[in-house]
């Protein structure tokens, strides 16, 4: 069984039960400095485990990058 | 005095008034943005050759955000990082940022950009002092990108900001200072460090920057997208420096008519 999801703008979908932690490790693509927003809040790091996911839930996986 | 001086010179200048932002005190005025660097090589040569000491970074989401080598190569040169909340257009949009991007760099400073127009990427000073007044509350070192108004630069100062940083033109415009006087009119209005950010083109817009008062000059395009990146990042340190001595030197007025600098005294007949 798996929940629906958006995350960082397209369709996903996660095992029920997943955590942020999960979808961090699945998405982080080796950057270790990521921050998470859930339905519009900072996900701290600390709660990643603790944080699982729900239908629905609107996801922004973010890493560092160049800029200004 | 040779040029060997400039550099005990420029010590005893910052020794006398150093620039201190944030709590701490940084010894080159020269920030410098990382975006539009062609190439990590050419990023840590631009890095090294400005002397900077804090650098601006950003947040993407993961696929399109770079490697995480970029970041080895800013620990390597041993700066500060510098989070921006550029692409933000509302106070919401920035303040989530700034927080994310606190999550992701452990820390508190960000340089705040809410950007009210698509074409000239001018900040929205609503959205803007709004987001600075939140951020402060929440802990944050705020650094405002803002207009070159004054009295928008001085609300920004009073809800706590810690630098103030107008801009000279729009981002990567190139065009230099437009308006030097309302730069120098900022520098008036707010004791908190005025940072010179966005439009720089060359040397010579730095060194203005400075001469006007500035504490120091962020810029990013004018290096990364220059032919010759690293030796426009060593231009631009030295122009930062020259504009500093400068200013300290105090310039001589300006006079309508001629003043000659040869005496007129025993000028013989001829």
């Amino acid at each position: 069984m798996t929940i629906p999801l958006t995350v960082n703008g397209a369709p996903a979908a996660l095992a029920a039960g997943s955590t942020v932690a999960a979808l961090v490790a699945q998405r982080s693509g080796g950057h270790d400095r990521v921050a998470v927003a859930l339905n519009g809040d900072v996900v701290p790091r600390s709660s990643w485990p603790t944080t699982e996911l729900s239908p629905g839930d609107v996801l922004e996986v973010l890493a560092p990058t160049a800029g200004g | 005095m040779s040029t060997a001086d400039l550099a005990p010179a420029l010590a005893r200048e910052e020794a006398a008034d150093p620039f201190s932002l944030g709590g701490e005190v940084f010894t080159s005025r020269l920030l410098l943005g990382t975006g539009g660097v062609p190439s990590l090589e050419v990023l840590e040569r631009a890095v090294r050759a400005s002397g900077t000491q804090l650098v601006t970074v950003a947040l993407r989401r993961v696929e399109a955000s770079s490697s995480g080598a970029m970041l080895e190569v800013l620990e390597r040169c041993g700066v500060r990082l510098l989070p921006n909340t550029a692409g933000c257009r509302t106070a919401r949009e920035a303040v989530l940022t700034a927080r994310l991007a606190r999550e992701a760099f452990g820390t508190p400073w960000v340089k705040l950009e809410v950007i009210g127009d698509e074409q000239t990427l001018l900040p929205d000073a609503v959205e803007l002092l709004d987001a600075a007044e939140q951020l402060v509350a929440d802990g944050f070192t705020v650094l405002a990108y803002t207009t070159d108004d004054p009295v928008l630069g001085r609300r920004l100062a009073d809800v706590g900001c810690a630098a103030v940083m107008p801009l000279g033109s729009p981002i990567g415009s190139g065009l230099g200072i437009r308006n030097p006087h309302n730069i120098a009119l900022l520098r008036e209005a707010v004791t908190v460090p005025v940072v010179l950010d966005a439009g720089i083109g060359t040397a010579s817009d730095a060194a203005l920057a400075m001469e006007l008062g500035c504490d120091a000059v962020l810029l990013a395009s004018a290096v990364t997208r220059a032919r010759d990146p690293e030796r426009m990042a060593l231009a631009m340190r030295q122009a930062v420096e020259g504009g500093r001595l400068a200013r300290g030197a105090g310039r001589i007025p300006r006079r309508w008519h001629a003043e000659a600098s040869t005496p007129m005294q025993g000028l013989p007949e001829l």
